[in-house]
């Protein structure tokens, strides 16, 4: 039998790019990404074994924190999200919770998500027709959970021209018009 | 045509002319001139008729309190009726028409309404048309709600686009006049994020209307200067065009920014309009004040305006509403406007100061102590009468008349959270109340400093208190010297006589109005409101309102403060339903969420159907069907005789991982969970904490410690919720994690006595699917197509032999294309949600229609799966007296004695003879569909004692449609009722 063809969230083999005006709006297909949720009682050993194994601070509220080849942003009470290079670290839940050990859930969310980087000057005035979340306060690396026409996502200022948004994968189509038609619109 | 009532100088820019038409006729005017600007300077006057009594109307204010020159804007989708004239502003081909007029503005049939004013006074329609009562509803109403209402729509779809944003501030200015340019330039400087908004498109409030200086510039030039320095500061946003129209929790406004008004259609991908929520920390009211009248008789031709618009209109749009115009004041207020307009050469024969004591005039004639008691002039003011302060008569001849009853500030927004605002006697006007809305300050003429000076000086006080709440230093700035003319005003509110004078022009209230419904008993203000009309539409009351308060006041012998406002609400202008829709309009009304198979089943020509967000294929048509019934029926028999594969994702998928999962889960669940084995599956029934059946699914173990817990799909989140309710705040000492991964994994169910060998070819080879290896009810992870990992479990909805497979989601796709190619010797068929239904009825599955928030686990049959030996959510009242009767409504199957007849669903159970009533009801038909592997309809239904009532016959009823089915109860399990088949 035939290996499996992977799509990306819009449905395509190749992640798509729009350039409207300055904004580039890019479909992110290479990062797996892993929830972490500290047992109960154990977040305090969940920072450690992480810092200790993995070399990532796990971040506080609010925040994102890198150590290569991981990233991970704060996601709830005791719950971050890691991410990596998808075609490096494709298992990355099972390596995960290999480090951690029996301190921490680990869940695989790699496909849970669609994500689109977005690039431009005018990132914050995208995202001003787009979301609640205060953008222009936001430094880098600050991540929030907001709400994109509707669409439940997390917010992840990269840079000051750069822009993760992070939602579910089922609504990849809406939220990708919903940020070409304020990108047109903005323009 | 010319402006013949064009002025010289102004604010408008007289090199570039415009083009526009109204009513048909073009006209030139300027830019920067509105629609009300530009009329009146090509000399005309006429611009509406009135709601009621379709009297001719000009308009009467520059501002967007403008109660009558309200018109029809474009013409198509893009046709906006209620339009005020004085904030339409002019772009070049630029097209209004007149509105509530038939045929022509200056003949207006219905004008004949004017002649039946006797009949028509305040809520003649409550006393008028009681007889004979069936004509209410037939004939009454429908000719009286024709007739309302002002302007029309074309009914063709608005083309344009509205966006919705959302901005933070550390100080939202509201306004900018004097005091919030002030306020802005206060805080701007300091370096907090401020967002000053105004309603204009140029920002300046009355400066860019008035005379005055500050300082050496003019008011005007002083605005521009101060607009640029904030322009140039990063940390302010500037929105002209911008009105506050809602104050609302927390500090946050509602704005709406018309940006494409001003031109003929806004750019492709553009927006028309963007309705901003502003969440501020501190918000500084700055909204002004507007002008209030006079009422006497016929006050309302065209001609009769406020005074300050007059003096906008001269100094601001260099137009005037003719050449001629008298002045009619209360107030120190009314004399600017005398001389504004001498000094602009245009006429003024006489200033009318109710004032014995009024101050001189230069340029005109002053008649101290007069009274306007009438007025003269079919389509437009030709003359008033006076009684002068000994008694006589006089006529004056004027093309309108200037009339200045004093300033209210606009205290709207400071009452949007209830407050009340209060009584100024110095002012004769309410001012902001005490209990302002969270984080609001206000300052200049809407707190009541209606002098220049009082608002720049508000402005920088309120700025400077607003930082220092936030931590933040500001000093006083100088502010420049500036009119500082204290109040000078006798209140007055009307003209005392027999005739009708106007108090609400665009809702044809009279002050005899007012004293009717005091006549009849109408106390309270909101009661006057409602019997009259007055205050409501688009102007919401802002020239009429204390009008007519004062009238109420003089009727029920009490004060204005005691007979009090009515409450002010949001918005503050109209606000376009397109603004508030947005961008969630036609298909992209909500959210769309997509199956992993989606593009694939759009491929094979799928109907779908929208579940919650999902689109679901619903079936997948075949050449030679044109029937959805045939589609289904193939589906159902293919799947029942091979194989058939149908994308389940959409199924909520839980993971619950701890120490104390399983514990966790015997919680949730009403039945046992606990001892569950690592790599079974077991149904679940959860139940609401009233012991009503919440949601049913699966759950699968993994690991000692961890769950897959799967839901219906319109409960996903519902449940999600819930758990995540209990794992916070019931058993918070339990550990339990839980995270979704509905949208991780592509899930197909693989339905059929073929199913295991289909999916033979795609699980790779080490796997032994082989029913020893992998029973009903296992689960494990596996992998395909050589190396794709996976999750299989044997679980069965269609009670066939059954599967349910999950790949990562990228891979979705790729598994029902390999999926539908390996089945291909099978005969393989894709099956939708239809299909899936038919299927779970002739097995008797429960799904959402029979948990439908009103059965419980015993009524579904299910009551044995509620535990006795264990707690769980729903327990306790699930073992309540009355739900556990001996005739409950219990579950079971309906078939029709004719096996032609239908099962209509909703029908319900009478006895085969008697009365059909509730009385006699026996239960009801929840779920049903054409059962083509027993060629019959069938149903599910509940009905009382069902399990004791194989075989019975009973009728089924549908009153609505007059339709009558004999049915036998039978069991739920309409096919392989021992499940020899889902365990093969």
């Amino acid at each position: 039998m035939d290996k499996l063809t992977a799509l990306t969230p819009l449905g395509d083999v190749t992640a798509r790019v729009d350039t409207i005006g300055g904004l580039e709006i890019r479909e992110v297909v290479d990062q797996a990404m892993a929830s972490v949720a500290a047992r109960l009682g154990q977040a305090d050993l969940t920072k450690e074994t992480t810092a200790a194994k993995l070399g990532l601070v796990l971040p506080d509220v609010g925040l994102s924190s890198q150590a290569a080849p991981f990233t991970a942003f704060w996601m709830g009470p005791d719950q971050w999200m890691i991410s990596a290079e998808h075609d490096s670290h494709e298992l990355l839940a099972s390596e995960v919770k290999l480090a951690l050990g029996p301190c921490a859930s680990v869940v695989e969310q790699t496909d849970g998500w669609c994500r689109f980087d977005i690039t431009g000057v005018a990132v914050c005035d995208l995202f001003e027709r787009l979301c609640n979340a205060p953008l222009r306060q936001m430094a880098n690396g600050a991540v929030t959970r907001s709400s994109v026409e509707h669409v439940g996502a997390f917010v992840w200022r990269l840079t000051e021209e750069r822009v993760a948004v992070i939602a579910p994968r089922s609504s990849a189509n809406s939220l990708h018009h919903a940020l070409i038609a304020a990108a047109t619109s903005i323009a | 045509m010319t402006q013949m009532n064009r002025l010289t100088g102004g604010l408008i820019d007289q090199s570039k002319p415009l083009n526009f038409s109204f009513d048909g006729t073009s006209y030139k005017g300027f830019a920067g001139d509105t629609l009300a600007s530009a009329l009146l300077a090509n000399g005309v006057r006429l611009m509406g008729r009135s709601f009621k009594y379709h009297r001719p109307r000009g308009v009467v204010t520059a501002g967007s309190e403008e109660p009558n020159a309200l018109v029809e804007l474009r013409s198509g989708g893009r046709q906006e009726p209620n339009t005020r004239a004085t904030v339409a502003e002019l772009y070049d081909g630029f097209e209004a028409n007149s509105q509530n007029r038939w045929p022509s503005l200056k003949h207006d049939m219905l004008a004949i309404n004017d002649r039946f004013s006797n009949f028509l006074t305040a809520g003649f329609y409550y006393k008028t048309f009681m007889w004979p009562k069936a004509f209410w509803e037939k004939i009454y109403e429908p000719i009286i709600r024709n007739a309302a209402g002002l302007g029309s729509l074309t009914g063709e779809g608005d083309p344009d686009l509205y966006d919705k944003g959302f901005l933070h501030c550390d100080v939202l200015i509201i306004g900018a006049g004097p005091a919030g340019l002030m306020a802005a330039l206060t805080a701007g400087r300091a370096g907090a994020q401020v967002v000053l908004a105004d309603e204009d498109f140029r920002m300046g409030g009355r400066l860019n209307a008035e005379t005055h200086h500050l300082g050496d510039m003019p008011g005007a030039e002083w605005a521009a200067t101060a607009v640029a320095e904030l322009a140039s500061m990063d940390n302010v946003r500037l929105m002209t065009r911008s009105t506050v129209f809602g104050a609302y929790d927390h500090g946050v406004y509602g704005v709406l920014e018309r940006v494409a008004d001003h031109i003929a259609t806004p750019a492709a991908g553009k927006p028309r309009q963007i309705l901003w929520r502003v969440y501020s920390k501190r918000a500084i009211l700055c909204a002004g004040s507007t002008e209030r009248s006079i009422a006497f008789e016929n006050n309302d031709r065209p001609g009769v305006m406020m005074a300050g618009a007059v003096r906008a209109y001269a100094n601001r749009w260099a137009a005037t509403p003719d050449q001629n115009i008298a002045i009619f004041t209360n107030n120190d207020d009314g004399h600017r406007t005398a001389a504004d307009l001498i000094a602009k050469g245009v006429n003024v024969p006489a200033v009318i100061d109710i004032r014995p004591d009024a101050p001189k005039v230069v340029g005109a004639e002053l008649l101290a102590g007069a009274q306007v008691i009438g007025s003269k002039g079919r389509l437009g003011l030709t003359e008033v009468t006076l009684r002068l302060a000994s008694g006589e008569m006089r006529s004056i001849s004027c093309g309108a008349l200037a009339v200045s009853g004093g300033w209210n500030p606009n205290v709207h927004l400071t009452c949007h959270q209830r407050g009340r605002p209060k009584w100024n006697d110095a002012l004769a006007a309410f001012v902001p109340g005490d209990d302002l809305p969270m984080g609001m300050t206000v300052a200049g003429a809407a707190l009541g400093d209606l002098s220049t000076h009082g608002a720049l000086a508000g402005g920088a006080k309120a700025a400077v208190a607003a930082l220092g709440d936030l931590g933040m230093t500001a000093g006083i700035p100088i502010l420049p010297k500036a009119d500082d003319t204290p109040v000078k005003l006798t209140p007055f509110w009307h003209v005392a006589g027999k005739g009708r004078a106007w108090l609400d022009l665009q809702n044809d209230v009279t002050v005899k109005d007012v004293k009717l419904a005091h006549q009849e008993n109408f106390v309270s203000v909101e009661h006057l409101k409602r019997y009259t009309t007055l205050g409501m539409a688009t102007d919401q009351g802002k020239t009429s309102n204390m009008g007519a308060l004062a009238v109420m006041a003089e009727m029920t012998g009490k004060s204005i403060p005691e007979t009090g406002t009515t409450i002010f609400r949001p918005p503050y202008t109209p606000v376009s339903m397109g603004a508030m829709a947005g961008r969630a309009v036609g298909k992209e009304f909500h959210p769309t969420r997509l199956t992993p198979s989606h593009k694939w089943a759009a491929e094979q020509g799928a109907e779908f159907v929208e579940v919650g967000n999902w689109l679901r294929a619903q079936w997948f048509p075949r050449t030679g069907e044109d029937h959805w019934r045939q589609s289904v029926d193939r589906e159902v028999t293919q799947t029942r005789n091979s194989v058939g594969i149908c994308d389940v994702t959409t199924l909520g998928k839980i993971d619950v991982q701890g120490a104390d999962a399983a514990e966790f889960l015997n919680k949730i669940y009403a039945n046992a969970f606990a001892k569950l084995p690592v790599g079974k599956v077991r149904y679940g029934l959860m139940l609401r904490e009233d012991g009503i059946a919440a949601d049913d699914g699966t759950a699968a173990r993994l690991a000692e410690d961890h769950f897959v817990v799967t839901t219906t799909t319109a409960n996903a989140v519902t449940v999600y919720r819930n758990m995540e309710f209990a794992r916070q705040c019931l058993w918070p000492d339990l550990d339990v994690q839980l995270i979704s991964t509905t949208e991780a994994w592509a899930q197909y169910a693989v339905a059929g006595p073929n199913a295991r060998k289909l999916l033979q070819k795609v699980v790779d080879a080490e796997f032994d699917l082989s029913n020893e290896a992998f029973p009903f009810m296992a689960c494990g992870e596996i992998t395909v197509c050589g190396g794709t990992r996976a999750r299989l479990f044997r679980i069965s909805f269609s009670g066939e032999l059954a599967y349910e497979i999950a790949v990562p989601t990228r891979y979705g796709d790729g598994l029902i294309r390999a999926l539908m190619a390996a089945g291909k010797e099978f005969d393989v068929t894709p099956y939708g949600t239809e299909a899936l239904g038919v299927m779970r009825i002739e097995k008797g599955h429960a799904a959402g229609n029979e948990l439908n928030g009103t059965t419980t686990a015993l009524n579904l049959g299910l009551g044995r799966m509620v535990s006795t030996k264990k707690d769980c959510i729903g327990n306790v009242l699930s073992k309540r007296d009355g739900m556990n009767t001996e005739d409950a409504l219990r579950l079971v199957g309906v078939r029709p004695v004719d096996a032609k007849d239908p099962v209509p669903a909703g029908s319900h159970l009478m006895a085969v003879t008697g009365p059909v009533d509730a009385g006699h009801d026996q239960g009801y038909v929840t779920s049903a569909a054409y059962s083509p592997t027993l060629g019959t309809a069938i149903g599910l239904a509940f009905v009382k004692g069902g399990a004791a009532r194989m075989g019975e016959r009973l009728r089924l009823a549908n009153p609505l449609e007059g339709s009558e089915v004999l049915v036998e109860i039978v069991s739920a399990h309409f096919v392989d009722p021992e499940g020899e088949k889902l365990r093969g």
